[in-house]
């Protein structure tokens, strides 16, 4: 178990200190010079000399890579050029917003998917396997950016029922917050269960033609019980592993949804950041959601390891 | 199930108080603003950009400010005047004017502002003041600035970011990257809290010595860059007002009954500058010979790019400032006449259709004038190819000489010298171009000197002249500040430059 365990922290830290290389070097690879970006209209060239000096910019860059390292392996990640905010307040600031939205994402994809799934697999090349099929390929076809454009326009424009984005903090307004996180979510969802019912579909139909299906019509047991308990149990195997594979993609942000939406999570934290040059809120930013994956893929070795006796050995 | 449909508990609890209500119409006690940006740094003396001039309007009073009119009024300055030699301004100060920490706006605090803004390592406005050698506090309500030099541009800086006064102890105690972080002012709205990208909340300041004149207890920035998006929430009633409105949304405000529009032409433009004289990559016709550059021009239709890209929105121009501006010079737009233009060509013995690059932005905006000009030149002899480039990429290309014309604009500011002499000086920090002309030199700097408005723009006049003739940039056309707002928003005046003032609104109750 230790040997386990220390072989795959080892891996782990390897990753993040290779994606620490990659960041930096992809940032130096941006056209464009930070201190002239920072500078302002009047591009003042006093100004841009203190940037270069106070940020290193004027040294080699292996050594403002050191720099950098020495401050992130300490925990600091520094302030934003742009707006002097501490970077790790920002991230912070950025954690419940985007958890949120991929929970709430997954519950749409989850809900929706499965059973348009099911059903699909249940009345297959029949008019609910058409209608499955024709609403999955448009959740797949529609950009994201549309679909939420449309909602806003049809729900909060017209109808008034909806806040056509922002955020508001469960803490300030949980009847506001759910209702600012309806429509975002349901649009990233969308695209999700589509990807979900597709899944779900083959690996049911897979496994209604299992043999342990058919044993277990053949003792006599209500199709519900056999469907549900026998075939969906096994089929949501692989769903499951799609699934978190698509949570962990969301909790590192979604762009174009989150600038619809105008919300303020990782996604247009890090693009924002990029456009700027605000290279200390970039690194801060990508390093973090890269821990967190890799944290999250740790756990899920981990957990893996506990419930397969064959890895224990 | 939105918050302003939703009926609350407060609501249904004073129903019974209505029977009892004044006659006026109620109040709204909040106003949010969507911002096309997120705003940089709450520091006046450190912030740079166009967006952040907005929120300190609510936040940050000026020395002296300008009117509608472009008129100078005092603000926290009530009076000022000039030494006979224009090498010292005295400024008499407000009496009774607080920071939003409770310290005194006096004399004192303008020192300590003046020297935090020429000597802070991170301070932006240095070249802006860099004249003024020394701050002397005559008495408590009276300060004078001396100069090393005349600088008659000075009282335009103090009426911009450079005469915003922050508090001393506050900006002691936090230091330079604390301060813009909890900003403290002497503005009519204090700051309460900003969430990076999400919003900017200030509260109404009871202790400002305007406070009759603002009647907002809250006001909201809320930074949505989509302009689609800014507007729809607009409409949804999730802000009151909106700034950088679209010119293709214009018909949509205007058939919505709940909605009104603000326009008003603003001091910046937009244009093509030429690579003059910056690395090799100038060595061309373009960049030689004026007569290429001003073939150039007649091969442009200013009114139909305007009207093709901006439904006719914005002012077309020839000059850096629009008509109706002080230092405006009335000089005819040249018309567009293309067979003048291919026999301009001809005699400077360029071969046709002659390869030009033009780099455009990669908004909308930029890609589609690039492509109208792209056509109207082509017409005229020249090939134009397009290079979309990213803005902070396109700014550092344009500083390092690699290109031949730019499609880019300044927002401008309400004394040419903050325009012209930045950026058509030989020195200017923004003349990209690298033009230098000693004549044009001698008259900007003059036009520094005198305080004199009808001598100064004389100075500007014939300047004006030769950069016309001799065509560094081509001016094109001002964009119009465009500002949407609810029917419900009332006392909103526009301003030629843009910034949102928050005097006399009011906000009438769903």
């Amino acid at each position: 178990m230790q040997a386990f365990l220390v072989k795959r922290l080892g891996v782990g830290l390897i990753t993040l200190w290779v994606v620490t290389v990659l960041v930096f070097s992809l940032i130096q690879l941006l056209p464009g010079d930070v201190a002239l970006a920072l500078s302002g209209e009047e591009r003042d060239p006093a100004a841009m000399a203190y940037v270069r000096e106070k940020y290193h910019l004027d040294q080699p860059v292996l050594v403002q890579y050191l720099y950098w390292m020495g401050d992130a392996l300490r925990g600091e990640f520094g302030t934003s050029l742009k707006t002097n905010l501490p970077v790790d307040d920002m991230i912070l600031s950025k954690i419940p917003v985007t958890l949120q939205l991929a929970v709430f994402s997954m519950i749409w994809a989850l809900g929706i998917g499965i059973p348009a799934g099911v059903l699909s697999a249940l009345y297959k090349s029949r008019w609910p396997d058409h209608l499955a099929n024709a609403v999955g390929l448009s959740g797949l076809s529609i950009p994201n950016f549309w679909l939420g454009i449309l909602l806003i326009l049809v729900f909060a424009v017209e109808l008034q029922w909806l806040p056509p984005g922002g955020y508001v903090p469960l803490s300030e307004d949980p009847w506001e917050n759910l209702a600012s996180m309806l429509m975002p979510s349901f649009v990233l969802g969308s695209g999700i269960a589509a990807v979900i019912m597709r899944h779900t579909r083959s690996a049911m139909l897979g496994a209604l033609g299992a043999d342990y299906v058919r044993t277990a019509r053949a003792k006599g047991l209500a199709e519900k019980v056999v469907i549900i308990k026998h075939a969906l149990r096994n089929a949501l195997m692989p769903v499951i592993t799609l699934g978190a594979l698509e949570f962990g993609q969301l909790l590192s942000g979604a762009v174009l949804t989150e600038q619809v939406f105008n919300i303020p999570g990782f996604g247009k934290l890090i693009v924002d950041a990029v456009f700027t040059r605000d290279f200390q809120v970039v690194q801060g930013a990508v390093l973090f959601t890269a821990t967190m994956y890799i944290a999250l893929n740790l756990l899920a070795d981990l957990a893996y390891y506990l419930v397969n006796p064959r890895l224990r050995g | 199930m939105s918050r302003s449909h939703r009926p609350t508990l407060a609501a249904l609890l004073a129903l019974p108080l209505l029977a009892f209500a004044p006659t006026a119409p109620a109040e709204a006690q909040t106003l949010r603003i969507g911002l096309a940006e997120d705003p940089d740094v709450l520091d006046p003396h450190q912030a740079r950009t166009f967006v952040g001039r907005i929120v300190f309007q609510g936040l940050c009073d000026k020395l002296i400010e300008y009117g509608p009119d472009l008129k100078l009024v005092g603000q926290l300055a009530t009076g000022w005047s000039w030494s006979a030699d224009n090498l010292a301004l005295t400024m008499t100060l407000r009496p009774d004017v607080v920071f939003h920490d409770g310290e005194r706006m006096d004399a004192e605090a303008v020192k300590f502002n003046i020297e935090r803004m020429l000597t802070m390592p991170e301070s932006r406005r240095r070249s802006e003041i860099s004249q003024v050698d020394r701050v002397e506090v005559i008495d408590p309500l009276t300060v004078r600035l001396v100069l090393k030099t005349p600088f008659a541009p000075l009282l335009a800086q103090l009426a911009d970011r450079a005469g915003m006064m922050v508090s001393p102890k506050a900006a002691r105690e936090l230091g330079a990257t604390r301060f813009g972080a909890a900003p403290v002012c002497a503005g009519p709205f204090r700051f309460v809290e900003r969430i990076a990208q999400d919003r900017i909340v200030l509260e109404r300041f009871d202790r400002h010595w305007d406070r009759a004149n603002f009647h907002l207890q809250r006001v909201v920035y809320q930074p949505i860059p989509d302009a689609t998006v800014r507007l729809a929430n607009l409409q949804a009633g999730s802000l009151e007002l909106i700034e950088r409105l679209q010119p293709n949304d214009i018909p949509t405000v205007r058939r919505d009954r709940r909605l009104r529009l603000s326009e008003v032409t603003g001091f910046g433009y937009q244009g093509i500058t030429f690579n003059i004289a910056n690395t090799d990559r100038s060595a061309t016709p373009l960049g030689r010979d004026p007569r290429v550059r001003e073939a150039f021009e007649l091969a442009i239709d200013r009114e139909a790019l305007n009207q093709v890209v901006f439904e006719g929105v914005h002012t077309v121009g020839n000059q850096s400032v629009p008509p109706g501006n002080p230092f405006f010079t009335d000089l005819p737009i040249a018309r567009r006449d293309v067979a003048r233009a291919r026999q301009l060509l001809r005699e400077a013995g360029v071969p046709q259709p002659f390869p030009v690059e033009l780099m455009v932005a990669t908004t909308t905006d930029g890609q589609r004038v690039g492509e109208v000009l792209q056509q109207m030149l082509g017409e005229a002899g020249f090939a134009v190819s397009l290079r979309s480039t990213e803005f902070a990429t396109a700014l550092d290309q344009q500083t390092r000489g690699n290109f031949q014309a730019f499609h880019v604009g300044w927002s401008g500011r309400v004394d040419l010298d903050g325009t012209l002499h930045l950026n058509t000086h030989t020195r200017g920090a923004l003349n990209d171009g690298k033009y230098s002309n000693p004549e044009v030199d001698r008259l900007l700097d003059a036009a520094r000197t005198t305080n004199d408005v009808a001598q100064r723009k004389t100075f500007y006049d014939q300047a004006n002249r030769i950069i016309l003739t001799e065509r560094p940039r081509i001016y094109l056309y001002h964009l119009k500040n465009l500002v949407a707002h609810s029917a419900r928003v009332s006392g909103f005046t526009p301003n030629p430059d843009g910034l949102l003032r928050l005097q006399g609104i009011r906000v009438a109750a769903n």
